[in-house]
């Protein structure tokens, strides 16, 4: 994957006497141990990958496997092969980073032109499976099957005797057949070769996987299927949700109606109404289109952008100025106990963010919270129910929480402002502001912009200072999508791919991380392109 | 509360008039003056900001030393004193806190040793070798800091379902599980700060190993990565801190309430009843907290170090 023009190789061309330096690298004194941990770990390796393989395999994943191979034997080469020493070193992080960050975006991306989510899940074999099964009712007066379960390898199958007294086998994916070597006891078959008869106490304990199956009584779906309501009789269940192939539609046996694959996941009926559950198709950019142009969605994702980028600039914009404030006033040396103020003033970066936010949502709580109760000697503020409040909550809680971080970093690089500078214009008669907004502002501009940018991004997606403060909240009622006041882009995704209300939509969810991907990818160009940061690397 | 720091603004603005040419016909007493006042000004911002930053800290202090139980009663700061609410955090089966805290500390540290290991292999190569693509993966992690991983916590969902079903070991609910996906984002910032760290190594070292005979690794593991102690600390811990608080993987991947982190088991805990729990929440706080303060203001000194170097390079 890279040439190597590595040191050593230089090394090897200025030190003749000794032939081959790599050579000297690897059997440099803890050779063996180095050796033997290299081939050990590469075996472990190995052995992992041959087994995924394997499996992969066996479920006729054959692309996946296929990688897991090239990958296994592309790390093999790199590691037993001399040289490519640079990649001997870079592998294992890149590795992990393919697979968890870039596969993931890229994943995220596809999902995003999918209908994945709650209901949408499988395949549409499964889907029409499921619709038959969901539908499935007792015949009436059908006669009664005597029935004992029976398991091999964990798979539990019913072994029933039909009216005419023959013995029947059959499981969820295996349809009835005949069984010729059954056991009777009086009429009843109560066991065969092969399977073991489950007991009273064994029925119990897995009574909801008994209770949750149902055995086709032929290869076509439509004939229904055996269902036992008490473990010791079967009845005949059929479908009320008939499947015809040919045309591709499902028919209400009950009310004539139909119901038609219109290309949309789903069967939809004449009125609209789609059987649940439907299956996962491409759906091109509808998912897109629809944060869009539906009424629905836009107006909540656009209140949320707007909200989202003035969070994140106010909380740069005002930690920038608190922390640089900061660092001027404490950066004199005539201050007596600067250390400790310094040490108290950073306290709240030390303390973990997850557990700030949640004691702020405490201390702002209207009814009990000490803000309210003590500060505000008993007032009934709405600190965090009100939406303007919230913000404005929400908004000062992420200076509490950022502007240390300013400040440290401030006073690192207003310390490292030579001297002779700020001298020369207080020679020149500069006030003290004039000091600060002409010579030491713009030499901090210079070390701090690509940390406001970073800083930027970071608030961008800070889902914990919002989720975790006020979950988004004040809901917003004006719209049925589950989006609040403070809601941020990141807090949307969350809420509408694993939200607790509504169906999980991972479709809708992942077309909100890719804009998002897109504000933040352009975002940081342009801003990195203006500050030159990248050009310094070399 | 913000208010307080804008009326010290004022005032120093007040103090500091902008018209120079008049401060300086002035004569030399109002100069003292105006330099002393100054200083009283400082003090107030100084005074004013400690009490903001200290404020909700020892608020949870006293509110976890009070027994009163809920959120009401924790309003008078150390009131009373007793360490009932910290026995109670321990003795409810529904709460584990014990397993929570057990958790993140092994998540935490195993992912930042992850973190070290694989950023420093990284850096090394970056600033020891030259190499095709190099300038490219230098450029590739310092934009990938910009996508954070929680980004793509759906697909990260689907795909730790899809490796659950292969190797039940790393699937969902599972800490394997979690720890690999956070050593996804291992190379990034912390690979660039642990890179601008060692080209400040002297080479001069590593030929003179060289001539010793000693291997590429060897150089890497008894040389680079002991002159580097103070980096490595500072990446280890900000890794540590940063997992510690992670709560949108964690929360979509564990579900578990036995195998919680600390951060999604609080939260739920405390979403769950607000007023009631509160009391208990805040010792569970405090002891959360803990480790994680310690560790910042021991290693503070290299920490403002590196930030700083990342700033002013």
């Amino acid at each position: 994957m890279t040439t190597a023009t590595t040191p050593e190789a230089d090394s090897t061309a200025v030190q003749p006497p000794r032939p081959n330096r790599r050579r000297a690298f690897s059997a440099a004194t803890p050779s063996i141990r180095a050796t033997m941990i290299k081939i050990v770990s590469l075996g472990l390796l190995d052995a992992l990958a041959f087994y995924a393989a394997f499996v992969l395999t066996f479920n006729s994943e054959w692309v996946l496997a296929g990688g897991v191979v090239v990958t296994a034997v592309v790390i093999n080469v790199i590691y037993l092969k001399r040289g490519w020493l640079p990649a001997k070193y870079l592998i294992p992080g890149t590795i992990f980073l393919l697979i968890f960050q870039v596969y993931a975006i890229v994943y995220s991306g596809y999902v995003a032109f999918t209908n994945y989510g709650d209901g949408h899940i499988g395949s549409k074999e499964s889907a029409i499976e499921a619709l038959i099964d969901k539908s499935l009712v007792r015949v009436p007066e059908s006669p009664a099957y005597g029935l004992v379960i029976v398991e091999r390898l964990g798979q539990l199958s019913f072994l029933v005797t039909d009216p005419e007294g023959e013995a029947l086998l059959g499981s969820d994916e295996q349809p009835l057949r005949p069984v010729a070597d059954a056991e009777f006891a009086g009429d009843r078959a109560i066991a065969v070769d092969g399977y073991t008869t489950l007991d009273f106490s064994e029925m119990i304990a897995d009574q909801t996987r008994i209770a949750a199956m149902s055995v086709p009584l032929t290869d076509d779906p439509n004939d229904g299927a055996l269902r036992t309501p008490d473990g010791s009789q079967a009845f005949v269940y059929a479908a009320t949700m008939q499947y015809d192939e040919n045309a591709d539609t499902f028919v209400d046996i009950a009310t004539g109606t139909v119901y038609e694959d219109t290309g949309e996941g789903a069967f939809v009926g004449p009125d609209g109404t789609e059987l649940m559950p439907g299956w996962k198709i491409d759906v091109g950019l509808q998912n897109f289109i629809d944060a869009f142009t539906e009424e629905s969605i836009r107006q909540p994702l656009l209140a949320v952008m707007i909200w989202t980028f003035v969070f994140a600039g106010f909380s740069v914009a005002a930690t920038f100025a608190v922390g640089v404030f900061l660092a001027v006033m404490l950066n004199d040396e005539r201050l007596k106990f600067r250390r400790t103020f310094r040490v108290l003033a950073i306290l709240p970066y030390a303390f973990p963010v997850f557990l700030s936010a949640i004691i702020w949502s405490g201390m702002l709580n209207p009814e009990y919270g000490i803000i309210n109760q003590v500060l505000f000697g008993g007032a009934d503020i709405p600190w965090l129910t009100d939406p303007m409040l919230a913000k404005v909550s929400i908004l000062t809680v992420s200076l509490w929480l950022g502007y240390p971080y300013m400040f440290l970093v401030a006073t690192g690089a207003l310390q490292s402002i030579p001297h002779e500078y700020v001298e020369a214009a207080r020679v020149d008669g500069a006030s003290p502001w004039a000091i600060f907004r002409h010579v030491k502002l713009p030499l901090l501009m210079v070390s701090m912009a690509p940390l406001l940018i970073a800083s930027f991004a970071f608030n961008f997606n800070n889902f914990n200072l919002i989720y975790l403060l006020t979950r988004g909240g004040p809901q917003d009622i004006t719209t049925d999508m589950n989006v609040g006041a403070t809601d941020i882009l990141i807090t949307l995704v969350y809420k509408v791919a694993f939200g607790e209300t509504g169906g999980r939509d991972f479709g809708l969810a992942s077309a909100f991380s890719i804009i998002i991907f897109v504000m933040v990818a352009i975002i940081s160009v342009v801003s990195f392109r203006r500050t030159k940061a990248l050009e310094e690397l070399n | 509360m913000h208010t307080d720091t804008q009326l010290a603004t004022s005032n120093l603005t007040a103090v500091n008039p902008r018209n120079h040419p008049s401060a300086r016909t002035r004569a030399q007493p109002s100069q003292s003056r105006r330099t002393t006042l100054g200083l009283v000004g400082k003090y107030a911002v100084a005074i004013a900001t400690s009490l903001i930053a200290i404020f909700p800290i020892l608020y949870i202090v006293s509110a976890s030393l009070n027994p009163n139980g809920s959120l009401a009663g924790s309003a008078g700061l150390f009131s009373q004193l007793s360490l009932e609410n910290y026995l109670d955090l321990f003795d409810d089966p529904a709460q584990p806190f014990g397993a929570w805290f057990v958790n993140t500390l092994i998540i935490g540290i195993v992912t930042a040793a992850g973190t070290v290991m694989l950023g420093g292999l990284a850096a090394y190569s970056f600033s020891r070798m030259r190499f095709t693509g190099r300038r490219f993966g230098l450029l590739t992690i310092l934009l990938v800091q910009m996508f954070p991983q929680l980004l793509a916590v759906i697909a990260i969902f689907l795909l730790m379902k899809g490796i659950g079903d292969i190797f039940p070991a790393l699937g969902l609910n599972t800490h394997a599980g979690l720890i690999v996906v956070y050593l996804g984002g291992a190379l990034g910032v912390n690979t660039y700060l642990m890179y601008g760290f060692f080209n400040t190594v002297p080479t001069s070292i590593d030929e003179a190993a060289k001539l010793d005979g000693a291997g590429h690794a060897r150089i890497f593991f008894t040389i680079i990565l002991r002159l580097s102690a103070p980096v490595l600390a500072v990446v280890g811990l900000l890794s540590f801190i940063g997992t510690v608080n992670e709560f949108v993987i964690a929360s979509v991947l564990l579900t578990d309430p036995s195998k919680k982190t600390l951060a999604v088991g609080l939260y739920q805990f405390i979403s769950q009843e607000t007023s009631a729990n509160w009391p208990v929440f805040a010792a569970g706080a405090v002891i959360a907290a803990l480790p994680v303060v310690l560790l910042f203001f021991a290693l503070q000194k290299y920490i403002v170090g590196g930030l700083t170097a990342g700033a002013v390079k």
